[in-house]
Parts: C-alpha cells; structure tokens; sequence
C-alpha cells in the first residue's frame, strides 16, 4: 500500500529523545526493581545469544546431512552409543543427530520465525491501523472488514492455506526454505488484527485532542501528523502487544509443525524437534522430547514473563 | 440504528462472500481430490469422468458461483470421503464440539474469573505472583504437547481418565450428548483442560487487568473512605464493571477456541467438526473443507455482528474498539 | 476391580453352561473403511471391514493360505480350460435370512465387473460367469487362467434380491460422489452383523448367530466395537491404559513398551509389502534437479551408486527398529516370481558408489528433491531423512520434501516428481501385477504407477504375455526373465519389506495376516 512512510515509521520511532529519557528513569527503575523481569530478561538474552551464535558454540552442524551417522540413533545423553562408540552431552534423536545442536540451530529458525512474524505484523498492523483511524470513512470501513476476515481464520488455518498455495508456485529449488517463509507470512498475516485494533482506538483519541487539531490548522501533512504526533502515543502498547506475539508466534510454529506444515524435519525447529520427539516419549527416548520441549518452554515463559512486565510498567496507572 | 445495521449486516455478507471465495479458491491448491477417490487400480478415463462428474473441469469461477448457490441453502454437496452430503455429516459431528467448547469455555471462564479475581486482589502477593507466573506455563506449551501429556499421566500412568473418544453418548434426537453418562463425561475432562487452558489464562489476566483499573477508580476509592468493606468493594463494584469486557471477550473467543478444536480433537480422537477438518485436508475433501471453513465464517462474523450491534445499541459514541485487552 | 469370588464362579458356571461368553472385541487403527458397498474401493481398511459382514467364495486365512468360503471347491473344467468350475457351499443364508445361491455369485461378479466398480480390474479375463445350478457356477475366461482363484478373495458376494430391492445393483459412484442404499447398509452372509457406524468415528458388529461357520472358525468374539485412533501416540495410550484390546498398527518405538506392559502382547510378521525409491530416467532433463541439459539419473551407473549408498541395515537397525527386512528386489517373498538371490542382491559400498558416480561424470554430485509420503508406510519420512543422510555420503544432495498421501500420489501419478518413495503390497500373490503397474511403459492400461519413465518394448511384450501363458514353468521363466531386466537396469532402488505388528491384550489371540486383514472370526478369546 504505503511504503515509504512505513521505513520512516520505523526510523522515527527510536528517536525522541523523551523516550529515551524515559527509558533511563522510571522504566529502568520498575526493571532493576523486578526479579522476575531480570531473570527473564537474562534467560531471553542466554537463548538468543545460544541461538544467533550456534555455528560457533553447537559441536556438530545438524543441517549439513553429510556429517550425519544414522548408527548414532537414539544415543541417550552421555552415554556411548552402542554401535559407534560416540557419545553426546544430551544424546541424539532418531536421526543420530546430537540434540544440544539440534536444538540450537532450531532455536534459530523458531526465533527467526518469530521475529520477522511479529516484525509482519506491527508493519501491517500499526500502518493500517492509523490509516483506518486517521482517515476514516470508507478506508476504515475497508480496513476494519479486513481484519475481521482475517480473524476468521486462525493461524493454523491461514498457515495450511498459504502452505497449499506456495507449494504449488515455488519452483522446486526454493522449496526447502519456502517453509519458513510460509511460516512467517502465515503467523505474521493472522496476528495484524491486534496491532491494527490498538493502534486504531488510540488514533481516534489523539486525533480529536487539540494539540493535533493545532498541527492540522497550521498545515501539516496528515502522514507527517500521523508519525509525528499519533505515533509517539501507541508506541507502549505496541511494544507489550509485540513481546505477547513473539511468544504466540513461537508456540503457534510449534502448533503448525504439529499438524504438518511447519519446519522441514531436515532443518527442523524448535517446534518440529518436539513433533518429532513426542513420537518417543512412550518408548523411554525421553531426552528427544523433553530437551527440545523444555527449551521452548524457558523461552517461551520468559518472553510471556517479560511482557507481562512490560504490561504493567508502561501502565502507569496499575504501579 | 437500523440504516446502521443494515450497512453492518451488509457487510458482514460481504465478508462471507470474500472468506468463501479465499477459501475456495486456496483449497484448490491443497491436492488432487481424484487420486484419492479412485483406487490404484483406475484408467484415464475413470480420471476424466471423475473430472466432470465433480465439475472439476469447469472453469473456477463457475465452481465457485456454483459452490456459493447451493451453500446458501445449506447444501454443501457431498463428501468426496464419506459419500454422503457434508451438512449431514456437519450436523453429526457439530454436537461433539461445541459441548467440547461448551464446557472448555465454562471451565475457561470461571476459573479465570477466579483466579483473576484472586490475582487482582492480592496483587503484591507471593501466592498471586506464582498464579501469575504458573499459568503462563500453560500458553508456554503447544496445545498438543499438553495434550499428550495429560493423556500420559492421566491414562497411560495412573489410569483415571479415558485418552481418546467421547465414551457412551445418548442420542436425544439428532443431538448426541456426552453428558448423560458417566463414561461420556469422564472422556470429556481431558480434551476441555487441553482445550481451556489457553482461553483460561487469557481471561484470568484481562479480569486482573480490568480489575486493577477499576480498583484505582475514584468511586471505589470514596467507597473506601467511606469505610465500605473491602469484601464488598471488591465484588459489588469493582467486579461488576469488570465483567462487561470479559464476557465481550470471551464471547469472541468462543469462535476461536472452536477453531482451536482441531487440535485437542486431533489428540484426543474427538469426533468434532475439527477432526473432521483435518480428516479432510488430508483426503483432499474439498466440499468438506469448504463447508468447515463456511460454518466457521458465519459463527465468528456472526459473533462479531452481535458484539458490534451490543455496543452501539450500550453507547452510539463507542461503536469502535473493544479488542484492545485480548489476544487473538 | 474386584469382583466378589462367589458371583465371579457363578458367573463363570452360567457361561460354561451355555458354552459361548459373551465377548467384546475394541480393536482401533489408523484409518477407517470407506464405504460399505463392497465392490466401490479396492483399499486395505475397506476391504478388512467388509470381510467381517460379507464372504468371497475363497478368503485367505492368516498365513496366507487359500480357505473354502463360500464355495467348497473350485477347480478348472474338464476337457475345457478356459472354465472354472465352483460348489457352492449350501444351506448359507444372509443376515436377512434369504439364501445364498449360484445366482447371487452371478449377479455379485457381473456387480463387481461393472463400470463403477473398483474391483474390475481384477475381473478382466472372465468373459461369463454362468449358473449351472443353484449350487454350481462356472467363470468363463478369455484364455486359460491359471490364478483365477486368486484374483477372488476380495471379492464379496451380495444378494441379488436384497440389492435390487434396495436399488443398490449399481456399484456405487464413489467418482460421482454418490450415496447408495449399499454404501450404508449391509446384508453379507458374514460371522458378523452391523449394529450402528458412524464413519471415521466408531462401528458395532454383532455376531451372526445364523453363521454357516460356527463349527468352523473360533468366533469367540460375540460384539465388535471398531474406532479409528489417528494420532499414534492416542493410540498406544489406548492400549497401554486397557481402553481398546487390539491395535493394527503399533508404531515400531513403542513395540518394547506394549510388549513389556503387563497383560499385552505384540505379534510380528512380515507383511506383504516392498518399500523402495523410484527415479525418473525416462526424461531428457529434470526439472527438480539442478544439472541443466542432462539427466542424471538416466545414467544407470548412477541409480546404481545411489542403491549403493543406501545402508538398509542401518535403516533396519535404527529406523525400524529391527522391524523390516532389507530388500535387493521390489517383490515381497509372498509373490511367484521372488528370488531369494535377487532379494539379497543390494549392498551398501559408499567407495564403489563414488567410484560410479565419478565414471558417469558426476564426481561432484548433484542435487534433487525426494518426494515422500508421510502418512502411508511405517516411518516412511524418517526412512526419507535417513536416506537424506547417506545420500549426501556420494555427493548427492536431496532436498527432503514430505507430504500427505494424497498429495503425494498424484505427483507419481502425474509424473510431477523425478525421485519418489513408494511401497507396493501384491494381493494376488504374483509378479504379473507388480510387472503391470511398475514395470510396463505408462499407458492406458498398464503401467499407471510407472513414475519412472522407463520404456522397454521387449519387456513390455513380455509382460503382456504373461496373463494369457497357460504353462506354468514357461511363465515363471519369463517372469524371471523380466526381473533380470528390471534388476540390471536398477528401475528402482529398493529399501526393505514391511513388518506388521499388531498390539493385544493377552485374552486376545491370534496369528498376524501378512495383509494386513485380521478376520476377526479367526480370534481366539482367553
């Protein structure tokens, strides 16, 4: 629709010097002051850290299926294999693949997924969002129908579409990345809704305020009006909004991986690491299921964590 | 009002007709409905009959119009899988979930008002934080997972709940009910906690949230200094403000945790319209699909229409947000 | 639970007065039939249901073995061998309580030959099936036709009067997406009678207590209760937790769990099906590869190398858990025309396998997509990921696509996917029907599951030959003839032959049939 004023949005949102102000005093002192938000946090940053840097710290590399022995299978953690000899910190999975670099190479792709979804989202989402509230009229009407089609299909409905669709259109060399682009643009295109709602309702507010109505007689364009006054004003809730879809958008790709249209099992993620392992949980090979599981489980928790915190500290009126 | 629910109800058919076209047309994509009707043993021509007799040779606008004509008077063709025709075998399975949400959505709603409640109340406190903290676990976990674990613990392990299936329903003229038997209710204890959960959490943080806003209210502060207790604070005025946004909510949520049926169905064998939705994905079942997919339309559009007519019908001023608190 | 002593012995005395108890069966697998017109679907859990309430002339019992159904004997005419002769069994009647007689054979084989029908391929040689006398039917075929028996024993007998009446004498259009009186109802001469089904979710089966086979068969099963239990892990539970008593399809993880369980048991046999890899070799050039102008895999040092690289021991060992048996050739030991030396004949040597693909100029490798099913055959997407793996050992770089079946088959189908996993069951026990469908040049009447573009017009006459050649001897040489062929060309790559594992409360007993059909009159109840 509108791109240029999109990357400005983006630019202009870090750079008022009041938030930054805000960000040094009370913000940081509600932080320092919540155990809970600092070991989130912590963990957040640990998994992320593990995640962006797996290359490095993960000992072998699960997705170059070269360098796989299938003799390795099912090794449980620090043990020997049978066979082979070999032994892994936390065993291997049906593949003979080491679990501990599994998981941080899927991290990756879950985390991966999970950025650019929410990232999709606020795009789509805070754009039309001010548009249907600043302009109004049939635009709203038009956006706001929109977003009510798009709550008709859940996620897991929309990602199994789109999967249809791209399948039948990639070319066949594209096809083992097409996944995770699936997976975004499915997660991203069912998560502008709330986005757009929010940023919508504190838009017909602002824009009724004299302060806009000031900028509006003295001439300013409506886009400058929008970005520089309206903007500023969803940025709290916006920000609480992106940290709860961060977490869905991980949970709804492992919710995907599950009935079958999600990450590929050869360059597999979190979500499909735990498909994979709940086929193994009555067996006795816990360590497939519960590793990757309890991995999904600490970030996911402390995302929720963090912005359940996040919640309250922009909230002034709940401290 | 009514020039306003006319345009309202005008394009609420719009979207139906949108979310129809879309998902017709996606489902088009999803596989060849032929290969699975006829066995492996079929020629071309058996193919090129198929091909016409399913009108799949007609061009997609036509099938569409086609397709929306006789969906309008609830005919949704027959099953590609069964045979038989879809309303029949949606009519069938209908009962199975909506008790499914019925009591998921029961158990959602009193336990997070509860517990919201709790946690709004008692906010600095530390059995609180962990309430908060706990149920956070439950929407940190895929639904199947939970699922699945439950089924471990509470089948494999200890054997006290059934894993799979709705146990004996009575019939009570086309409508079949779990929950006239022991075993009928028994089945359905692990399917609404998978189910519930999500939606429990949700609510349990929009009631604290709500709560807490209404608690810093000046009246309830004037109430306070008056010397009302603190009990009564709590439930006549505060909380009684606080439900007319929750039940908005979970009356939206009620389309989606039916959505979200497809997966505690698949887990769990339930005989709903979810499993039934995914049996057809992978049967490539389109008349199936699309129905599925049509049914769902009109219960969230529908829910929708009724929430947006509440609010102008409650404050003409106020016809715009109301989903700012929940999730999705 | 306990039950007091006393009312257990007396309740122990009633039954072994009567003689028979009153027993359920709650058995539960994977997927349901999919219709109960008995000649609309050619389909393994189709036809495992119908065999409770309908009966072929001939069934096979669980070790495979031709049993007298409803006839007591069949054999080729005397002086003319384009006839078979059947005796029917007498005083057989159906659930309705009509008889059964040679003009229901009749009306039940012109059923099953008509245009709707699924069955019709397996009926192409008779010409006539006529009625001698009530209780005698010849089958005239266009040639002599040595395995006609086989072709019969899924092939159900229906009463022509109950069938007309309903309206039902047409097969069921499943193509025109039609319902019939037949498709929801039933009226077999079977041990058991349909009490209530809903598709997909559960069926009840009674016994037919008007059997013609009581003495014959155990049928110690009184009730059948039939629920499909699609989520594997919801399945085992099942089991585990003692809400079903038998399981078709035990995932081969959890075999040590069900057999360690108290009170349960596993059974293990081989089925009748092969596992193997296709390649597309017919085309100038592929599509899903990435070397531009040529195709690699019509080199057939290539298809060897890739056989090659597969290590199916430790397919077997790992993947299956022990639960296959590897394969050198894409027939299961069940069929005519099986070797045991071809059979062995596939090794895994990663060093020849390089060597090979460095003569056919390929010491770089290449990359392709493997299309694969991950719904239809025992851990047939780990099967794919493994072989992923040993691929790459040789410089062949696979990117793993897997799918549903349904999205799966039509890329075979429609020679949409150059690489492609298939498994294939023979139900007539030869090697002309995997010749037929694998072997012969794709057309209109053979060679429909061919997805490897392979075209031999020797071998194609040779195939067709097949089904008119009365000398056994000179047509079991030629079907040797036609796999020397197939193995020399590598056609396919074969991986292993399925194991069926049925899980069941140890009051169940019974042996495991390698089609996968369990009869449940054959069951025994403890």
């Amino acid at each position: 629709m509108t791109d240029a004023p999109i990357s400005e949005t983006t630019k202009t949102s870090t750079r008022p010097s009041g938030f930054q102000r805000f960000w040094q005093s009370d913000f940081m002192w509600s932080f320092r002051h919540a155990p809970v938000a600092i070991v989130s946090f912590a963990v957040v940053l640990v998994l992320v850290l593990a995640a962006v840097l797996a290359p490095l710290i993960a000992p072998f590399d699960p997705f170059n299926p070269a360098s796989l022995n299938l003799m390795n299978g099912f090794t449980p953690p620090g043990e020997a294999n049978a066979f082979t000899g070999d032994s892994f910190v936390l065993g291997t999975d049906d593949q003979g693949r080491d679990v501990f670099s599994t998981i941080l190479y899927g991290m990756r792709i879950s985390l991966f997924v999970g950025f650019a979804a929410v990232f999709l989202a606020m795009l789509l989402g805070v754009t039309l969002g001010l548009l249907a509230g600043y302009l109004g009229g049939w635009t709203e009407t038009i956006i706001m129908r929109i977003a009510d089609v798009q709550l008709t299909f859940p996620a897991i409905l929309v990602a199994m579409l789109i999967f249809g669709i791209a399948k039948g259109i990639t070319p066949p060399e594209y096809r083992d990345q097409m996944a995770i682009w699936v997976l975004i643009l499915a997660i991203g295109l069912s998560d502008w809704v709330q986005f757009a709602r929010v940023v919508r309702g504190t838009t017909l507010v602002e824009k009724n305020k004299e302060y806009v109505q000031a900028a509006r007689l003295i001439g300013r364009s409506p886009f400058a009006i929008m970005l520089r006054h309206i903007l500023p004003n969803v940025l709290n809730p916006v920000l609480v909004i992106a940290t709860i879809s961060l977490a869905l958008a991980i949970i709804a790709e492992a919710t995907l991986s599950f009935l079958g249209v999600g990450a590929p099992p050869t360059k597999p993620s979190l979500g499909t690491l735990i498909r994979i392992g709940q086929e193994f949980m009555f067996s006795g090979e816990w360590w497939i299921l519960f590793f990757p599981a309890i991995t999904l489980l600490a970030l996911a928790l402390s995302i929720n964590l963090l912005g359940d915190w996040l919640r309250d500290a922009l909230n002034p009126r709940l401290r | 009002m009514l020039a306003y629910i006319i345009r309202r109800v005008a394009q609420s058919v719009l979207v139906l007709l949108v979310v129809g076209l879309v998902a017709f047309a996606m489902f088009r994509f999803v596989g060849d409905p032929i290969d699975n009707m006829l066995g492996q043993e079929r020629t071309m021509e058996d193919i090129e009959r198929l091909r016409e007799n399913l009108g799949l040779d007609q061009p997609f606008i036509v099938q569409y119009y086609k397709f929306l004509g006789n969906a309008v008077q609830g005919n949704f063709g027959l099953s590609y899988r069964q045979g038989r025709p879809v309303a029949d075998i949606l009519m069938e399975r209908l009962p199975a979930t909506l008790e499914l949400a019925f009591v998921s959505g029961l158990l959602a709603l009193l336990g997070g008002i509860a517990l919201g409640i709790f946690t709004a109340i008692r906010r600095r406190g530390v059995s609180a934080n962990m309430i908060m903290t706990v149920s956070l676990i439950g929407v940190s976990l895929p639904t199947f997972l939970i699922g699945i674990l439950l089924i471990y613990v509470f089948s494999v392990e200890l054997g006290w709940l059934p894993s799979f299936g709705r146990g004996q329903v009575v019939d009570l003229g086309g409508w079949t009910t779990g929950f006239l038997t022991k075993s009928g209710i028994q089945a359905l204890v692990l399917p609404a906690i998978t189910l519930g959960l999500y939606q429990m959490t949700l609510i349990m943080r929009l009631v604290r949230t709500e709560m807490l806003e209404v608690l810093r209210m000046d009246y309830i502060r004037f109430a306070r200094a008056r010397g009302i207790k603190e009990r009564a604070i709590n439930f006549r005025h505060a909380l009684k403000n606080t439900l007319v946004p929750v039940i908005t909510i979970t009356g939206l949520q009620l389309g989606s945790i039916i959505a979200f049926a497809i997966i505690t169905e698949t887990v769990f064998q339930w005989p709903g319209v979810g499993l039934l939705f995914i049996n057809a994905v992978q049967f490539v079942d389109i008349p199936v699909m699309a129905a599925y997919l049509m049914m769902i339309s009109v219960m969230f559009v529908g829910i929708n229409l009724i929430v947006d007519m509440l609010y102008f019908a409650i404050d003409p001023r106020l016809r715009v947000d109301r989903g700012s608190g929940g999730g999705h | 639970m306990k039950t007091k002593t006393v009312l257990a012995a007396v309740l122990l005395a009633t039954t072994a007065m009567t003689g028979a108890s009153a027993e359920t069966l709650r058995w539960a697998r994977a997927g349901d039939s999919l219709t109960l017109d008995p000649h609309a679907q050619n389909e393994g859990p189709t036809h495992t249901l119908a065999h409770q309430i309908y009966e072929p002339l001939i069934i096979r019992d669980h070790s495979g073995a031709f049993q007298a159904a409803l006839a007591t004997d069949w054999a080729p005419k005397e002086g003319d061998p384009n006839v078979w002769v059947f005796n029917l069994r007498q005083g057989v009647t159906y659930h309705d309580g009509s008889d059964f007689n040679s003009e229901d054979v009749v009306f039940s084989i012109t059923r099953a030959k008509s245009e709707n029908s699924a069955m019709k391929e397996l009926l192409t040689s008779i010409t006539e099936v006529r009625a001698v006398d009530d209780h005698t039917v010849e089958f005239v075929t266009d040639g002599p036709n040595p395995i006609l028996p086989a072709n019969l024993t899924n092939l159900f007998m229906m009463d022509k009067t109950w069938t007309e009446a309903n309206n039902a004498s047409a097969v069921q259009d499943i193509a025109g997406g039609e319902t019939t009186f037949a498709s929801t109802n039933t009226n077999g001469t079977g041990a058991f009678t349909m009490v209530s089904r809903e598709p997909d979710v559960k069926t009840v089966l009674t016994a037919n207590e008007a059997y013609w086979g009581k003495d014959e068969f155990p049928l110690d099963v009184t009730e059948i209760v039939y629920t499909p239990i699609q989520n594997a892990a919801t399945r085992v539970a099942a089991l585990l937790s003692g809400e079903v008593d038998f399981i078709q399809d035990v995932p081969v993880q959890d075999l040590g769990r069900v057999g360690d369980t108290a009170g349960l048991v596993v059974k293990t046999a081989p089925q009748n099906r092969v596992i193997f890899f296709g390649m597309n070799m017919g085309d100038e050039d592929i599509g899903n590869d990435n070397v531009e102008g040529k195709n690699p895999l019509a080199d057939v040092r290539v298809r060897q190398a890739m056989s090659k690289a597969i290590n199916r021991d430790a397919i077997k060992k790992v993947v299956m858990r022990e639960q296959s048996q590897p394969a050198g050739m894409i027939a299961p030991p069940f069929v005519n025309g099986w070797n045991e030396a071809m059979d062995a004949s596939s090794s895994t040597d990663v060093e020849a396998a390089k060597a090979l693909m460095a003569d056919a100029g390929y010491a770089d490798g290449f990359s392709i997509q493997l299309d694969c099913p991950n719904d239809r055959y025992v851990n047939d997407e780990a099967i794919c990921q493994a072989a992923v793996g040993m691929l790459a050992q040789i410089g062949v770089t696979v990117n793993l696509d897997a799918k549903p079946k349904a999205q799966h088959f039509p890329l075979i189908q429609n020679d949409e996917t150059d690489f492609y996993m298939l498994g294939w069951g023979v139900p007539t026990y030869d090697s002309e029907y995997i010749f037929n469908f694998l072997v012969h040049t794709r057309g209109e009447e053979r060679g429909s599951w061919n997805g490897t573009g392979y075209s031999n017009t020797d071998l194609d006459a040779k195939i067709v030959s097949l089904s008119s050649e009365t000398d056994l001897e000179a047509r079991n040489a030629t079907i040797n003839e036609i796999w020397q062929v197939v193995q020399d060309e590598q056609l396919y790559i074969p991986i292993h032959h399925q194991v069926l594992n049925w899980g069941m409360t140890e009051k169940v007993v019974t042996e495991v049939s390698p089609e996968d059909d369990p009869k449940i009159k054959f069951f025994e109840m403890n």
